[in-house]
């Protein structure tokens, strides 16, 4: 019997101004990253609920990763700098209740940054096609 | 047993009364048995005499009952304030959560409080009454002749062994001394889950946490938790008020509930002391202010009133979210 190959399914969350026009520069580049990354455009990376996450996680994520731009950059002046505090705590949190910590991540990437977008994503696919499935964090009443 | 005796209380409350300081009173009394004291508002003299309670199990903090007292009463309101409720006062006051000018508090010493549970295990069940006006608290039970003589300092409430502080950080009157910050050992527990495996720490939690029933007692009883509209109760949200369906929403629930509390939270430790459940919700909230203790430096929610929460302030070179972890165990 053949077993199936595991894709994981990411989720990442993109600012607009940055992250999102990251993505699209490594499109017009040609430059690849892995299909299982799915995009969801936010106003800035400090929109981003806690409960975005472990909603996006809940519905069958195996792996979240938050893009926004880099420190001191924000379209919004100071945005990710909140970002970064708030997902500082809160992956402590998810790694004290014992949730792989390798499974959520914040990288911080520009415009202009075509290229460490696909390697970002193509590294953190990676990761996470290596720890496997999501079982710690799972709803199994949305696994279909 | 406390060193403010019930009859110095009930004596300033009725004092206060009369000279028409205050209008009424936040007290405690006695619910169905002697060890379940609920809070309570008094207007006059005769209630106070009958119903007032203060001894080694009130352990409700007031500070979260004045936003919406203060709403429903006229004139002032007489709360006594123990120390630890002394810091979730001046939280909300920070929050704007009610007035202070509508509020006479009272701050009140307090030896720790008795945590029922422990009491059960040595005296076991059918208490009748408890006395804890003696050196020892005497125990009543249904199946005994003589009241059990037990050591107050023996059933301590968890929260009250590794207590924070003995100061009153917020009063317009003191009754005994102003007390001070205690140097606790309150951060152990949380380091010792920290040293155990993630896989350890999992297992834990998981047994804890399997255990909420979703009564939602520890987010009503918070004072930290004071928004009108509460995002559990948000219909669309799949997760209002109801039991868990499943170990995410357990999970879910807490990690949101502790989040939404962090910076804030003064560590009164009310959460788990009416958890019917006994889920020991406090360590949630303790890792994350030993987390923020470490990372942005050390805070006390509620020790000044208009001071800047961790999560509400930044500075441009705090550390990344990948870096927590350096320095800590990791899984390999």
């Amino acid at each position: 019997m053949q077993v199936k190959e595991f894709k994981p399914l990411i989720v990442a969350f993109c600012c607009n101004w940055c992250s999102y026009a990251g993505a699209d520069l490594a499109g017009n580049n040609r430059l690849n990253y892995p299909a299982e990354v799915k995009i969801i455009r936010v106003p800035c990376s400090c929109r981003v609920n806690p409960m975005f996450i472990l909603r996006a996680f809940q519905r069958g994520a195996d792996g979240v990763i938050l893009c926004g731009c880099h420190p001191g950059d924000c379209h919004y002046t100071s945005g990710n700098y909140y970002t970064r505090r708030r997902m500082a705590m809160l992956f402590s949190m998810l790694d004290f209740l014992g949730i792989e910590r390798e499974r959520t991540r914040v990288e911080w990437v520009s415009a202009a940054e075509g290229a460490k977008f696909s390697a970002v994503m193509t590294d953190f696919a990676a990761t996470v096609k290596a720890l496997g499935e999501n079982k710690r964090l799972e709803d199994l009443r949305c696994k279909k | 047993m406390q060193k403010v005796s019930q009859q110095q209380l009930i004596d300033k409350a009725v004092s206060l009364l009369a000279d028409g300081t205050v209008s009424c009173v936040l007290g405690w009394t006695k619910g169905e048995f002697d060890y379940d004291i609920t809070p309570a508002l008094f207007t006059d003299e005769a209630s106070l005499r009958q119903g007032f309670v203060w001894n080694d199990f009130c352990g409700a903090n007031f500070s979260k009952y004045l936003v919406a007292k203060t709403r429903k009463c006229e004139g002032k309101i007489l709360v006594f304030l123990k120390p630890c409720d002394t810091y979730s006062f001046n939280q909300l006051l920070t929050e704007h959560r009610f007035d202070r000018e509508k509020v006479y508090a009272v701050g009140i010493p307090c030896e720790g409080m008795a945590d029922i549970d422990k009491v059960k295990a040595i005296c076991g069940d059918g208490i009748s009454s408890i006395d804890c006006n003696g050196e020892k608290m005497a125990v009543q039970t249904i199946y005994e002749d003589a009241p059990v003589q037990v050591d107050a300092s023996s059933v301590l409430a968890e929260r009250c062994i590794n207590c924070k502080s003995k100061k009153h950080v917020a009063y317009d009157e003191l009754m005994g001394d102003e007390g001070d910050v205690i140097d606790s050992a309150r951060f152990d527990e949380v380091a010792k889950l920290e040293a155990m495996t993630p896989d350890e720490r999992f297992t834990f939690w998981q047994n804890e946490l399997s255990r909420c029933i979703r009564c939602n007692a520890c987010r009503d009883a918070c004072p930290a938790c004071t928004c009108e509209v509460c995002v559990f109760n948000n219909p669309k949200s799949g997760v209002e008020n109801k039991s868990p369906a499943n170990s995410f929403e357990e999970k879910m629930f807490h990690i949101i509930r502790a989040f939404h509390v962090a910076g804030r939270c003064t560590d009164c430790g009310e959460c788990s002391r009416v958890c019917p459940q006994n889920i020991p919700l406090h360590l949630l909230n303790r890792k994350f202010i030993k987390d923020m203790n470490e990372c942005y430096g050390e805070y006390q929610a509620g020790a000044e009133v208009g001071s800047r929460a961790p999560l509400v302030n930044y500075t441009t070179d705090d550390l990344e979210p990948g870096e927590v972890f350096n320095g800590r165990d990791s899984d390999a």
